[in-house]
């Protein structure tokens, strides 16, 4: 019974996914739906760093990369067009495989292209991929210096995405396709599937607290708190501290870049303000403010904070609001804002 | 390559490297004070550029200089007794955090106050079109005055810790905490000059290159990036070889030019910069101690 | 100026005052506008949000359009493609705006000319993108001139000169490597050779090195495209490199600031842009005159600085809507963009507008002029 309490967030998540969109449509506030939605995304994202900043003790500041990796490589692949391929067996192939999907481009012209489902897995993969490959050099890294290349990553990312322009250049990426679900559903920013994608996101977020929730319950979530606290000594009783933080790295790359591909489909677009270290900041107050090793308040962050934002609530000041917030939670909760922002208070001795 | 050309993208290194090392080095004044890795050290010097920009419509050059530096090194002192004091015994993790929070602080007020546009500052020799040749390269006389400030501080910094008595006793702090405040020391006072010191060398490195290179309010994160990469690529808390890295980074930066579009650029020296680290994750001349600082 | 925390309030007063007298047409007509105002395209909307806000008071104070006091919302978007895109369907679901104008980046107005076409919402946008137009989507509209025009322009005027050979260097934005893309592709029909063509960043505070290179390709002339104040240190480089190229501009430079902070180095720059910073040159005969005129009188009078070409796009995409929505008669989107793709020789900023079904700009070569710099003032460009 002691455990179900840490899974009230998931059911609190899960029940609006259902019974927000009918709700807001009653009191004729369904426009919000468009924003709610949107930050269920940036949430999913800061709750991977959440696991890795809050529980491994391992900051990042480039999950903003991880985020933009997902975005454009699923835009990349559901746009490219096949077409001048078509003789050539790969695509045969995947023709054959039921991979591909006929369309018309802007200009009305006949495309070929990768069916955006494959788009999204490939993006997933390819994001958990360059964690996998960049996470065991840099997680040798300690504070300061850890900082410095998970930024340098990021960087480097948007460097990337900026200047290619096969990836949009500076205007980023548009005109990317509906990622379609079931048949009839899809994630995509059309006004009739507004209350459907809300659902989805919400039900995705849901989701994914719901790993995390497990994971941090588990040994392995001890074995990281261990980690955290001081990683000598959970070397010393026998934790294998590098593959625990490779993995959680890996898992919190996932995270962003599933949100990012979602995103990415819900907006249509995408752009090199994704990946750039301002966001990377944002995803870091948002765990900072919810008080590092607490997901509830990471999720209630990035709920609300996101939410004001796309709203335009803080209008000139929008940054500034993220550097008030950051400064007030430092400097005046620093010692912890773990037991602050907890939404459902853990009993004690349950493992905090 | 024909010589002018390697000794232009030299010279054009040159002034990159000296500002990139001016910011590192202020980096590395507050680390070895406080284990805090600051990110507004990039805002101190777009602070000292702006302020002497608009001081310089009413007073002469050198005065508005002068008074600029000296108003960020206040700011500075000012920003640690309200706010940083009380995160210094937070961990890493929300030292970092809580300066990034104060650096986009910063920006945004000096968004308010002086609005987006572009400031120059005069020439401090000569004017725009100025310039001199040395072996077939041209560059303009400013590149004096920056590579001279950053040499300037190096010295006056060398001479600082060695010879004078609070310069002893902030490197005793920075060695002992405990064991300096037991022989007298105040250790906050020191981290108060600290912060001065460091805010007033963003400053000046602002304010001699502004310009060149233009100010305006937004140029501060960039500055503390690059400066944070030099820091860490020498090795934290380690000034000089903050200014041997800094003046490397400026060189690839500027000879990658050459060889790398220029949309790219950042990526070879950052890729560099990573490989580099991965291959000693303490800096090129960081040592462990300093690597596992912590307050 | 119609704040937003007063306008609900207002709104109320207004529809029970309508309900007390039909005569008065209270409801106030909506408008959105989308534009960095900060971030990193401050310095072109926060010029295009000062304009926008003056020209709605004129509006106003002028008796509103159609009798009916204009709401000007705006939403700062920080250049950000997303939330462009949140405050597009905020503004059109929400605010029910009858129209938007900006954004102030190519990025964030292709993301969201996709949003506005299928809403039905006409889009006057103040970026320049090519495709922002082209393919023409009904309801999307843009007020710069083509960047094809401002390349012809120059190489028309590089032929005058006899200068064949050049350096190409360009800021890596969409309107950087807009323009770049364009050079490239008119090189040829003018007899230029580019010899040497690089993007740079848009924050690049340096631009020796690069410059260096584009000499050590012997050109003659050295074409920047941005619309940074990188602009500015391209001329001072240059000259401090000793360079003797001409260097000629992008439509980016009629910006007197830029003049100011290049110093001395911006004598003899020579760029196209549209007349508003030539204004006082014009023969009185001149169409564009007398706005061109009032916009600088105006804007100068209000904010302490000298107006700039990039707040003259706001200009024109509020006349352009207002010009609209009178001669349609009605608020009603479809008759909006009927009205305005029959609009002829409007006289805005940029130039003289003729739009049709098949341009959503509107402008051609004749709203470019080529324009100098001597003693630190824009002139009009006479050749040598």
């Amino acid at each position: 019974m002691a455990g179900l309490k840490r899974y009230l967030p998931v059911l609190a998540c899960a029940l609006c996914a259902f019974l927000a969109p009918p709700l807001l449509a009653a009191t004729k506030t369904a426009y919000l739906l468009t924003q709610l939605t949107m930050s269920a995304y940036y949430a999913l994202a800061s709750l991977g760093l959440c696991a890795l900043m809050g529980y491994a003790g391992q900051i990042s500041l480039g999950q903003a990369g991880f985020f933009a990796i997902g975005g454009y490589a699923s835009s990349f692949i559901s746009k490219v067009d096949l077409s001048p391929f078509a003789s050539g067996g790969f695509v045969k192939f995947l023709g054959f495989s039921g991979l591909l999907v006929r369309g018309a481009d802007a200009y009305g012209k006949a495309v070929l292209s990768i069916s955006p489902w494959v788009a999204c897995l490939c993006a997933v993969l390819l994001a958990a991929g360059i964690a996998a490959f960049i996470g065991t050099p840099v997680l040798r890294l300690k504070g300061h210096y850890l900082a410095m290349a998970t930024l340098g990553f990021g960087i480097i990312i948007e460097r990337i995405v900026r200047g290619t322009q096969g990836l949009g250049g500076a205007d980023g990426l548009s005109g990317v396709p509906p990622l379609p679900i079931l048949p009839g559903l899809a994630v995509t920013g059309e006004r009739a599937a507004r209350a459907a994608n809300f659902t989805i996101a919400w039900l995705v977020l849901a989701l994914g607290l719901l790993a995390l929730v497990n994971l941090v319950g588990s040994r392995a979530g001890r074995a990281l708190r261990a980690l955290r606290d001081g990683e000598e000594a959970a070397g010393a009783t026998g934790i294998d501290t590098s593959r625990y933080k490779l993995n959680v790295f890996v898992i919190g790359a996932v995270y962003a870049a599933v949100a990012g591909v979602l995103l990415t489909h819900y907006n249509g677009s995408i752009g090199p303000g994704e990946a750039n270290f301002a966001k990377s900041v944002r995803y870091v107050a948002i765990v900072a403010v919810g008080g590092m090793a607490n997901l509830s308040g990471t999720l209630v962050a990035g709920l609300v904070l996101n939410f004001l934002s796309l709203r335009g609530v803080f209008g000139r000041f929008d940054d500034a609001v993220f550097g008030i917030i950051l400064v007030l939670v430092m400097v005046f909760a620093p010692a912890g804002k773990e037991r602050g922002l907890q939404v459902f208070r853990r009993r004690k001795g349950a493992g905090g | 390559m024909p010589l002018e050309l390697i000794l232009q993208y030299v010279f054009s290194g040159l002034v990159y490297g000296s500002i990139y090392a001016a910011v590192a080095i202020g980096f590395n004044i507050i680390y070895n004070a406080t284990g805090i890795i600051n990110f507004a050290q990039g805002e101190f010097a777009m602070l000292g550029g702006m302020t002497a920009s608009t001081l310089a419509g009413l007073v002469p050059l050198w005065l508005a200089v002068t008074a600029a530096v000296a108003l960020t090194a206040a700011s500075g002192a000012a920003i640690e007794r309200i706010f940083l004091r009380r995160v210094a015994r937070a961990g890493v993790l929300k030292m970092i955090v809580a300066t990034i929070g104060l650096s986009i602080l910063i920006r945004e007020t000096a968004l308010l106050a002086w609005g987006e546009s572009v400031r120059t500052l005069p020439f401090f020799s000569g004017n725009e079109v100025s310039s001199l040749s040395f072996l077939g390269a041209h560059f303009s006389p400013q590149v004096f005055w920056v590579a001279g400030s950053t040499a300037l501080i190096m010295a006056g910094l060398t001479a600082f810790f060695k010879f004078t008595l609070m310069g002893k006793a902030m490197r005793g702090c920075s060695a002992n905490r405990d064991g300096a405040s037991i022989c007298g020391i105040d250790p906050g006072r020191m981290v108060t000059i600290a912060f001065g010191m460091s805010a007033g060398i963003g400053a000046l490195a602002g304010c001699v290159v502004a310009p060149l290179t233009q100010t305006h309010y937004a140029i501060g994160a960039e500055l503390a990036i690059k400066g944070f990469t030099v820091a860490a690529f020498g090795g934290l808390g380690n000034s000089v070889a903050a200014v041997i890295a800094g003046l490397a980074l400026g060189m690839l930066e500027s000879f990658s030019t050459a060889f790398v579009p220029e949309a790219y650029k950042d990526v070879v020296t950052l890729c560099v910069l990573l490989a580099l680290l991965f291959a000693k994750p303490t800096g090129l001349f960081g040592s462990r101690a300093a690597s596992m600082k912590e307050y | 100026m119609r704040i937003r925390s007063i306008a609900k309030p207002a709104v109320l007063c207004a529809v029970v005052l309508s309900c007390l007298s039909p005569a008065y047409a209270a409801d106030p007509i909506k408008i959105g506008a989308i534009f960095g105002v900060t971030g990193p395209a401050a310095y072109l909307g926060a010029p295009e949000d000062r304009t926008a806000r003056m020209v709605v008071d004129g509006i106003n104070k002028g008796g509103g359009i159609l009798g009916r006091q204009v709401e000007l919302i705006v939403k700062d978007s920080g250049a950000s493609s997303e939330k462009a895109i949140s405050f597009a369907k905020q503004l059109i679901e929400e605010e029910n705006v009858v129209a938007i104008i900006g954004p102030t980046t190519s990025g964030e107005s292709m993301a969201i000319k996709d949003v506005c076409e299928k809403a039905g919402i006409p889009l006057i946008s103040c970026a320049s993108a090519e495709t922002i137009v082209d393919p023409v989507a009904k309801y999307v509209f843009k007020v710069p001139q083509k960047d094809n025009y401002i390349v012809e322009w120059l190489y028309r005027t590089m032929n005058k000169l006899g200068i064949a050979k050049i350096g190409v260097i360009a800021s890596n934005t969409g309107f950087g490597n807009g323009g770049k893309a364009q050079l490239e592709k008119y090189a040829s029909k003018y007899g230029i050779t580019i010899a040497i063509s690089e993007v740079y960043d848009s924050n690049a505070t340096d631009l020796t090195a690069l410059l260096a290179k584009v000499n050590a390709a012997g050109v003659q002339a050295v074409v920047n495209w941005s619309i940074e104040p990188a602009q500015s240190i391209v001329a001072k480089n240059m000259r401090q490199l000793k360079m003797t190229a001409q260097l000629f501009q992008s439509h980016g430079f009629a910006n007197i600031k830029y003049v100011q902070a290049a110093g001395e180095a911006a004598e003899g720059i020579i760029f196209p842009c549209g007349r508003l910073i030539v204004a006082g040159e014009l023969p009185d005969s001149n169409p564009q005159k007398k706005l061109l005129a009032k916009y600088n009188a105006d804007y100068e009078a209000l904010y302490n600085e000298e107006a700039s070409t990039f707040g003259g796009h706001a200009y024109d995409a509020l006349s352009i809507l207002k010009a609209a929505i009178e001669s349609a008669g009605s608020t009603d989107p479809d008759k909006i963009v009927r009205a305005i793709e029959n609009l002829r020789n409007f006289s805005g900023t940029a130039g003289i507008f003729n739009f049709s079904p098949a341009d959503h700009n509107g402008l051609l070569m004749d709203s470019i002029v080529m324009v100098t710099v001597k003693k630190g003032k824009f002139t009009l460009y006479r050749g040598n």
